[in-house]
Parts: structure tokens; sequence; C-alpha cells
């Protein structure tokens, strides 16, 4: 145990020496790896947002809402609500009244809700059956079920289009998640060509530490642990710069018309939050991947 | 303890070494000669394991090292010593971190490499020079820093290949005793070199090899064949006889 951590010691002290004494590499590459994690955070910000569109979308879209005419009495509603929920389509149906509706519009926009004042006394809202399916494709048959009712003022549902939309989002995430692969890779390729300069320069050291029996991780410690070093500045870079550009389209685009569109982005904190990770996972994992790749052909023997 | 039977290797077409049988024994002092070539780099490349033989089976310290494993080799090549032609020290770092690096890499505690390499240093005779760069010392000093490094570790072997090769015949004949005087201490040393002068006075084992063949080994040898006349002197080749049988 000493052992390792004395050899991780060592490693750690030679690994710093390194990076300053090869000042303009480190930074060269730091700066690519931060470049190629700069877009891959905007692909993943990208993703995310995407995905977080789909998920809400996904629980309005299997919702089908029956507005009834002021005049449909409870007992009449009763009777639809227990049709429906016969169906074996359907998940759940409910009745929702026009002051709970209001209600729920307003916890929805949260601080913006005394914009809403002004409707308080002349609610427009309809009451309304509120019918979850379990699946999108089968709403067509609830609603075909609910048009046959009477004392109904309209159907409000969302139809195959839906389904269209669904399929465009998963196509445009797997994009993304092949574009982000494909920058992973390359960052690898750049942080195993630059620390191959560096075992370039030190060859002669690295062949003498050989002959007199080093192993080869304590060869490899020093420039594992000098792109472990390189993928963390590079990350916590590419973090703040994602952070400036995340938090200058969210003020850009303003929070208060995410939150009335209803189809919010990703909190920046959390989202930020959760990216420092990553990054830090991933471009630490680069710079490993990418000094064990140069350092191969040098250990050989 | 060296020992080859039967090793041949071969890159391609051209042949290292064929067919070879080698044993040196514990504390042998053997050169090694023949023209360049001749198959000696092979010979310390099989030995230090950085090629692998085609065939046949190597001894060194009692192990068979033709077909160990990768991880062993850092073990085999601590346990002999190397000194090139070329010094190869690292010039960023002192004569006693020259050294010293040698026993970090072991994982060796701070402590024994503050006790240990000043007295490798003063068994080379560069005690004085412990905090001068390589650059700043002549090449036999430097050779010694090499040797100390080689050393440090107590090897059982010590692999020579033509140390005396870029220095002066005075600092050459240092650099000789020097390496009797590590022998004496019980350390095998195998000698590579082309300095006939040096073979010949110090009447140690030589080992000729040629076109991949060993040629001649001779015990109290010299670096060519001797003349017919030369062989029957009896005193010489019977000392020789003599000695071999008391080793085995």
């Amino acid at each position: 145990m000493t052992l390792m951590l004395g050899s991780m010691g060592y490693a750690v002290k030679q690994a710093f020496k390194q990076v300053l004494r090869n000042r303009t590499m480190s930074v060269a590459s730091m700066f690519s790896i931060t470049a190629m994690l700069l877009i891959l955070g905007l692909f993943f910000i990208l993703l995310v947002n995407i995905n977080m569109v789909t998920e809400s979308a996904k629980n309005q879209f299997d919702i089908v809402q029956i507005c009834l005419l002021d005049d449909t009495d409870y007992e009449e509603s009763e009777y639809m609500i227990t049709e429906l929920n016969d169906m074996p389509e359907v998940d759940n149906a409910s009745y929702l009244s026009r002051d709970d509706a209001l209600e729920k519009w307003k916890l929805k926009w949260g601080d913006n809700a005394y914009l809403l004042d002004s409707v308080k006394d002349d609610n427009p809202l309809p009451n309304s059956i509120v019918i979850k399916v379990f699946q999108l494709e089968n709403i067509d048959k609830v609603v075909s079920k609910a048009k046959s009712f009477d004392g109904i003022q309209k159907i409000n549902y969302y139809g195959s289009a839906v389904e269209q939309i669904m399929k465009i989002t998963k196509f445009i995430q797997l994009g993304a998640m092949i574009i982000i692969l494909f920058l992973v890779v390359v960052s690898v390729v750049v942080v195993s060509n630059t620390v191959k300069l560096t075992v370039l320069a030190r060859e002669r050291e690295i062949s003498i530490m050989k002959y007199v029996g080093a192993t080869n991780w304590f060869i490899r410690g020093p420039f594992l642990v000098e792109g472990m070093l390189i993928g963390l500045v590079s990350a916590l870079l590419s973090v703040a710069i994602i952070s400036v550009i995340y938090y200058k389209i969210v003020e850009l685009i303003g929070q208060e018309i995410i939150v009335m569109l209803s189809t919010a982005m990703v909190p920046k904190n959390f989202l930020i939050f959760n990216l420092v990770w990553i990054f830090i996972a991933l471009g630490v994992s680069i710079g490993a991947c990418g000094s064990i790749i140069s350092m191969r052909r040098f250990l050989d023997t | 303890m060296i020992e080859f039977n039967n090793v041949t290797k071969s890159y391609g077409e051209n042949i290292g070494i064929k067919d070879v049988n080698i044993k040196i024994n514990k504390g042998d002092f053997c050169f090694l000669v023949g023209p360049s070539g001749a198959g000696k780099s092979t010979f310390i490349k099989l030995i230090l394991k950085e090629i692998e033989a085609d065939k046949g089976s190597i001894l060194v310290n009692d192990m068979e090292i033709t077909n160990i494993a990768n991880r062993f080799i850092p073990k085999l090549r601590r346990s002999t010593g190397i000194v090139f032609q070329d010094f190869r020290l690292l010039p960023k770092k002192t004569v006693f971190e020259n050294v010293a690096f040698a026993m970090e890499i072991i994982h060796m505690s701070r402590r024994s490499i503050r006790r240990q390499v000043p007295q490798v240093l003063s068994l080379v005779g560069i005690s004085s020079k412990a905090d001068k760069y390589p650059n700043e010392l002549s090449a036999g000093e430097q050779q010694r820093v090499a040797i100390a490094r080689a050393i440090v570790n107590n090897p059982t072997v010590l692999i020579a290949d033509e140390p005396t090769g870029n220095l002066d015949p005075d600092t050459a004949w240092e650099i000789m005793r020097l390496l009797e005087q590590i022998n004496l201490r019980g350390t095998t040393i195998v000698m590579v070199t082309h300095a006939k002068d040096i073979v010949d006075r110090m009447g140690k084992r030589v080992i000729a090899i040629e076109k991949g063949h060993v040629i001649r080994d001779d015990r109290g040898g010299a670096y060519e064949k001797q003349e017919e006349k030369k062989k029957l002197h009896t005193g010489m080749y019977m000392s020789g006889g003599v000695f071999d049988a008391y080793v085995r």
C-alpha cells in the first residue's frame, strides 16, 4: 500500500513537472480538448432539452380533454366517466372543474400567475373530463367514443402528428449521440498525439527506465496523470464557457416565456451541476485513454 | 549465472545467433568479442529479453527467461545491471539523482536511497561529484556514474556494452579496474568490447562470436585466436583448464 502511494506520489509530481516543462504543448492540447468538449456540451444540452420536451410532451399527448357544455350536469358527466373508465385503452378518466382548472393553470405559471387575476371573476375555462390513455396509438378510439356523448363542447387531443414529432426527436437524439461519440474519439486522438510528443521527448529516459527494470505502470504513471490533468482542466474550462452560453440563452429566450410555453428548458443550475461531473469524468478519461494509447508503442518490450 | 542452450535468433533472412551454447558461471568475468554484426548485441538483447529467441533456452540466475510473462521482465532486468558505451545518463538529473533513480524505480525508501547512493558513489570513486550534472563531468566520470547506477541495486550480473569505447586508454583502464573490483565482490561481468589490448592484458575468459556462432571460448584467452605455438604454451592453457574445472 505504501509502495503504491509512493509511486502515485511520484507519478503526480512528475506529471506536474512535465506539464510545466512542456507548457506550449500542454496548453495547445488543453484548448483542443476544451473546444471538443464545448461542441460536445452544446450537443449535450440540445439532447437533454429535447429529452425534456419529449418527456413532458408525452405526458401531455396521451391526454384527451373533453370540454363540457356549461349546462351538462354532474350526473351526465359521471356517466361519461364510468363509460370511459370501462374502456381497456383508458388508464384513468376524471372530472376537472373549471375552478380546479384555473388553479392548475395558476400553479403552472408560478410567479406570473398574477396575470390570470383578471379572469378570476369570469373564468373562461369550461368544466371538463380529463382522460389519460395507456398508449398514444389508441387515442383515436377513445376520441370516437367521447364524440358519441351528448353535452360536449369540444374535444382537445393530439393526433397522429404527435407520433411524427416523436420520430423526428428520436432521430435528432440519435444524431446527437453519434456526434458526441465521434467527438470523444477525436479528443482521444488529440490527447494521444500531444502525449506522444512529450513521450518522444523523453524516449531516452524511458528506455533507461526500462533497462533499470521499471515496470510499465511505473513509466506510464506520470504520463497518465499528465493526460488526466490536461483533461481535467479542459473539462472545467469548457463547463465554465458552456455555463455562460447557457445562461445567456436562457436569459435571451426568457424563463417566463419558457414556462408559459410549458416546454420547460432544463433548469440551468441542475444542468451545469450535472455537466460538471459528466465533463470531469469525460475529460479525465479522454486524457487517460489518450496517454495510454500513445504510450503503447513505447512500452512494447 | 547465464546459460544459453542451442539458442537461435534470426531477423528474417539474417541470422543473429545460431545454435549458441554458452555457460557463464556466477562470479565470472568474461569478454564477448567479435566483429560488428557478429551477434554480440543479439546476445545481450536476449539476456535482457529485449528480443525473443526463436529456439533454445536461456537461463539467467536460474530463471528460464525464454517464456516468462512480460510482467516479469522488469524483475529480470533488476537482477542485471547494464552499462553502455554512451553512458545514457539523464542530463537533467544530478549524479546523485541519476543513481537514486534506479532505486526509486524499484520503490526503495528514501532513507535507504540516502544511505546506499553515497556508498556506491564512493565505491566508484566520484563521491565529490554527487551534486554535479552529467555534462559537467569527464567521460570517465560519466561512465563511473553509469556503473554506480548499474550496481546500486546489487545485480548478480553486470552487462557492459563497450564501456570503454568512448574513453581514452588511461581512463579505460581505470574503468576496467573498477569493473574488476566489482567482479571481486561476486558480481558476474559480461563485457562486450573491441579493445584488443584490454582483453589481452586482462587475461579473462574470452567468448568470440562470428556470424552468429561461438567460434572460440577460452579461459585466460586473448582477443585474437592465438598462434599455434602460443596455444601450446602449457602454462596459459592449463591454467585456463584448471580454473574451468575448479569453477564447475
